[in-house]
């Protein structure tokens, strides 16, 4: 398994638990909020679990722009 | 006890009423971060007599005013009790004098310990609380909150703004089970009433309906009660605990 696809296996087991969405709800182009269902207070959330489970950091000014799976992805892929 | 096993950290905690706060926790079964700016000897006995009664303790010194030092202190506690499941944001000070010679360092240092203080832990203490799911957050106000004071015009900004804080933070949080709410003590035996002058004092008695001052442990056991499963649907609220005092 490459590791695009290990951080996109992982970022998908992270929104599977923290949201409670059924797993193939969770697409690559899922929007967060409006296919599936988060509150602000849930993107927090989530933001704070991919800093743990990537040990980055992703400033609000950043976080503020990750609105889908892919762009999630793509922004650990790139900070890591 | 009705607070078995629990994580606690009270800043302000090593004299007056967050003393009592740490003590009353303790006695309900709670571990205890003891947060403290100046006076160590004290802290450290405020640990001791928690020790004595079974629970664990750490005196902490930070300056919740600034927010790497609270943010620091919310670790420390994490990290050596494993989470903190109550913080109790109790330090403040006066710098009292009438507005219209009211020194800007005297506006900014009471606003900065008694309003942004409590922010600062509130924000540090967030994720460890959102990832458990559970917390109990707990604000010191005042009475003069309410009734206003002459010469208090800083503090009492601070103590209004800490039940506004208190209504707004509720309400981010109550979806993942976190509990906030403030209690504003009236007049309580504490070095801080202490050096209010014997007139004012006396007027003030003349007002309160129990005919007495509060003792802190009487601000401590509502405290254990706000972060006991008995307050378990109460929150955005303040308790005030002032003897029923007329104004």
């Amino acid at each position: 398994m490459s590791s695009s696809e290990s951080i996109a296996e992982k970022v998908k087991a992270i929104i599977v638990e923290q949201l409670g969405v059924e797993e193939e709800e969770v697409n690559i182009d899922s929007s967060f909020i409006e296919d599936l269902g988060a509150d602000s207070l849930d993107i927090v959330e989530l933001v704070m679990a991919f800093e743990e489970e990537f040990d980055i950091v992703i400033p609000d000014e950043n976080a503020e722009k990750i609105r889908t799976v892919g762009q999630a992805v793509k922004y650990i892929q790139d900070h890591r | 006890m009705v607070l078995n096993g629990k994580k606690a950290v009270v800043t302000g905690a090593s004299r007056g009423i967050g003393r009592a706060i740490a003590m009353s926790l303790a006695e309900a079964g709670a571990d205890v971060l003891v947060n403290y700016t100046n006076d160590a000897e004290a802290a450290e006995k405020v640990c001791s007599d928690i020790e004595k009664l079974g629970r664990q303790s750490i005196a902490h010194r930070a300056n919740i005013a600034d927010p790497e030092q609270a943010s620091s202190m919310i670790q420390l506690a994490v990290k050596q009790l494993g989470r903190v499941d109550i913080l109790v944001n109790n330090a403040g000070i006066t710098r009292d004098n009438l507005v219209a010679v009211l020194r800007d360092e005297d506006w900014d240092s009471v606003l900065s310990i008694n309003l942004k203080g409590a922010f600062n832990c509130v924000r540090a203490v967030t994720r460890p609380m959102l990832k458990a799911k559970w917390g109990r957050i707990i604000n010191i106000s005042s009475i003069i909150a309410y009734t206003g004071n002459v010469g208090q015009a800083n503090y009492a900004a601070s103590k209004g703004g800490l039940i506004a804080f208190t209504k707004s933070v509720a309400q981010e949080l109550g979806s993942r089970k976190i509990t906030v709410n403030a209690i504003a003590p009236g007049y309580i035996e504490t070095d801080m009433t202490q050096g209010l002058p014997e007139t004012f004092r006396e007027k003030m008695l003349s007002r309160i309906a129990l005919g007495r001052l509060g003792r802190p442990e009487e601000i401590g056991s509502v405290a254990v009660f706000l972060a006991s499963d008995a307050a378990s649907y109460i929150t955005g609220q303040t308790i005030i605990v002032d003897g029923g005092l007329a104004v």
